[in-house]
């Protein structure tokens, strides 16, 4: 286990130490300790590492990951594993706003809450919320799959492209274009895949969710849903 | 009462044919018109000022002997990687998928062998362009089509986007036709719908937030690669601050002809400033926080000829961006196509409906019949020559001038020919000293 001490040795040490991982190493255990809430902790790494991160981060950490395997034990600031490629994030606390945002695939589970616009833009990623996730989320979202199993804020899923959305509790309403679907024999076995990835498979059953998808009528523009702009 | 003379009919400024065209039009079709081509009615411009050149009080430079360098340094506060370019005269962002593959091939071939850079756009980064762009400016957009960390270790210098000339405030949009397999594959959507680009980011909504979004960047990229924040002709005294204040090495400055960006006729037309208003408020900011030449300024929107680049310069940017005016060089609006022009309702000159996809000069298009026609050797080769001709033009006026680097043109080598470019860009009135908004004006 290599240890690494946020507040002795800085942000830049930690990140190139990091980056420089390639292929087959033999440093695959890494933590960072006293982060205190610094952004872009381990942000670009591309390796088959775990990096365990003993207590809260801010701004877009693990962003654009690739590989890794990232604990944060403890909340994560807005924009965590942003744009993430590859690999798992995997949050104890809570997220703040834009968690996951862009992101293009891998995995990130957040076992508290997700603020608003949670999923945002993202295109491929796969997230699992244990609490609830806030307003706007999911805006845009191309594709990959979102599974909340609270509720959900308002307007969830505006403007939707082919993401697919799971929610087992409340949604306070749906953004323009999104509609509920039928749940299908498929969805029901990625439901149950990603309750198990995402450490949830003790907390809840694929039959107790809603699936919400795109009704594809905003693909094309059409003046005639002027109104839903 | 036949002998009686008659007003002649009169049409009215208000009404005119143009107004009343576009008022059937918008009836008939129940939809806005979306276009290319930036702003089309006459805006105060680089045309409005005159160079004054050299006399007893200042000596010139012999044309054909005494040296006038052209080169310019971009991203030299932060970067561990500045770029140096050979002229100061850079290739704006045009996404794939805008543009052909090709239309892109041939942008990197002309601008390395001109010896500067071009930029990637909304839609990724493609081999065609990589491969053959010695210096590649790597354009971070809001909708993050095809980002990811790899092309941007890649890339030569990052450029956050914020705002285009074009359609400051608004954001962008490719219409289906457009989305082939490869656009679609690229972008992480299905093939043929319209893909909209969102009009602000997604993780991050203020200067404060862009610090930080830009320290992230750097440490994906070790602190090595220049980054550039793109604004459009909105508050450029403001945004430019701000810029600088979120960590810029470079601003990209995009007045409202910026061209290359489709929207709709009345965002083009109604929203943001020319870039001749712009590039003094700009250039003030960083005066006033002391980081003029320390954070370069890159500036667009309209730029044409060596003249408009010695302008500019003159006013303070570091160096400028093409993008109409490139695929122009490359063959866009050839009057040799006028034609297929025709059968397309429009004529040579006037060709603005580049995001449909039917471009006969087969650049701005993903319609395979349609691009082959393009030779991107034979474009690169174009490009380069205009390129080559633009420098040879500022440098010409910069030696008249006494000047032996571009760099060295100032406003006071300028006089203004209407009172509204002596305001906008801070130079004189032609024939007095009269800079209206200073020295007791208005």
């Amino acid at each position: 286990m290599q240890t690494f001490d946020l507040s002795k040795d800085g942000l830049r040490a930690l990140n190139s130490s990091l980056h420089a991982l390639k292929g087959q190493t033999n440093m695959t255990a890494w933590e960072v300790i006293n982060p205190k809430g610094a952004h872009a902790i381990a942000a670009g790494v591309d390796a088959p590492v775990e990096i365990t991160v003993r207590g809260s981060t801010g701004y877009y950490c693990a962003g654009m990951n690739k590989q890794a395997s990232i604990f944060i034990k403890g909340s994560a600031g807005p924009g965590v594993a942003e744009n993430m490629m590859s690999g798992k994030v995997v949050i104890d606390g809570d997220a703040s706003q834009y968690a996951g945002a862009t992101g293009r695939g891998g995995l990130l589970v957040i076992k508290g809450n997700a603020s608003s616009r949670c999923g945002i833009s993202m295109k491929g990623i796969e997230i699992v919320v244990h609490g609830n996730i806030g307003h706007m989320s999911c805006f845009m979202a191309q594709s990959g799959s979102v599974v909340v199993l609270g509720d959900a804020g308002e307007a969830l899923g505006d403007s939707l492209y082919e993401a697919r959305l799971f929610v087992r509790g409340k949604v306070k309403s749906l953004g323009a274009d999104c509609i509920e679907k039928e749940m299908r024999p498929e969805h029901f076995a990625l439901l149950e895949d990603l309750l198990r990835r995402g450490e949830a498979d003790h907390k809840a059953k694929p039959e107790q969710f809603r699936r919400y998808g795109s009704a594809r009528k905003l693909y094309n523009f059409n003046i005639d849903n002027a109104a839903a702009y | 009462m036949s002998d009686f003379p008659h007003t002649p009919p009169k049409m009215s400024w208000t009404f005119s044919n143009d107004v009343n065209a576009e008022i059937r039009r918008a009836a008939a079709t129940g939809i806005y018109d979306i276009r290319g081509g930036g702003s089309k009615r006459r805006l105060p411009h680089f045309d409005d000022l005159l160079f004054l050149g050299a006399s007893i009080s200042r000596y010139p430079l012999e044309g054909y002997r005494e040296k006038c360098a052209t080169d310019v340094w971009l991203g030299t506060r932060f970067a561990k990687n500045p770029i140096h370019l050979d002229i100061p005269i850079t290739i704006a962002g045009m996404s794939f998928g805008a543009l052909s593959g090709p239309a892109k091939e041939a942008l990197g071939r002309g601008a390395s062998a001109a010896g500067t850079s071009t930029t990637t756009g909304d839609g990724g980064m493609t081999e065609e362009e990589r491969g053959h762009s010695k210096s590649l400016v790597y354009q971070y957009l809001p909708s993050r089509y095809g980002m990811n960390p790899d092309d941007l270790r890649r890339a030569d210098a990052i450029e956050v986007v914020v705002g285009q000339g074009a359609k400051p405030g608004g954001g962008g949009m490719l219409l289906g036709q457009k989305i082939s397999d490869r656009v679609a594959n690229m972008r992480n959507l299905p093939k043929g719908i319209d893909q909209r680009s969102a009009c602000r980011h997604p993780d991050w909504t203020g200067p404060d937030d862009l610090e930080i979004k830009i320290l992230e960047i750097r440490e994906i990229t070790n602190w090595e690669k220049p980054i550039y924040i793109k604004i459009g002709g909105a508050r450029p005294y403001y945004d430019t601050a701000l810029a600088v204040k979120a960590g810029a090495d470079v601003v990209v400055l995009d007045g409202m002809q910026g061209g290359t960006a489709a929207t709709q006729d009345v965002f083009i037309e109604n929203v943001g400033m020319p870039i001749l208003a712009c590039i003094p408020l700009a250039v003030k900011a960083l005066q006033d926080l002391g980081m003029h030449r320390k954070v370069q300024l890159i500036v667009s929107g309209g730029i044409r000829t060596g003249a408009d680049v010695a302008k500019a310069m003159a006013l303070g940017a570091d160096a400028v961006a093409i993008g109409t005016a490139a695929l122009i060089a490359l063959g866009d609006n050839d009057p040799a196509l006028e034609a297929e022009y025709n059968k397309l309702g429009t004529t040579a000159g006037a060709y603005d409906d580049w995001h449909e996809g039917k471009d006969p000069a087969g650049i701005t298009t993903q319609n395979p019949e349609l691009s082959a026609r393009f030779d991107p050797v034979l474009g690169g080769r174009r490009l380069k020559n205009y390129l080559k001709v633009m420098t040879l033009e500022a440098q010409t006026i910069a030696r008249a001038c006494g000047k032996n680097h571009l760099h060295n043109l100032e406003p006071e080598d300028l006089c203004a020919l209407t009172i509204e470019g002596a305001a906008m860009a801070g130079v004189p009135l032609a024939g007095t000293n009269w800079i209206p908004g200073r020295n007791g004006g208005f």
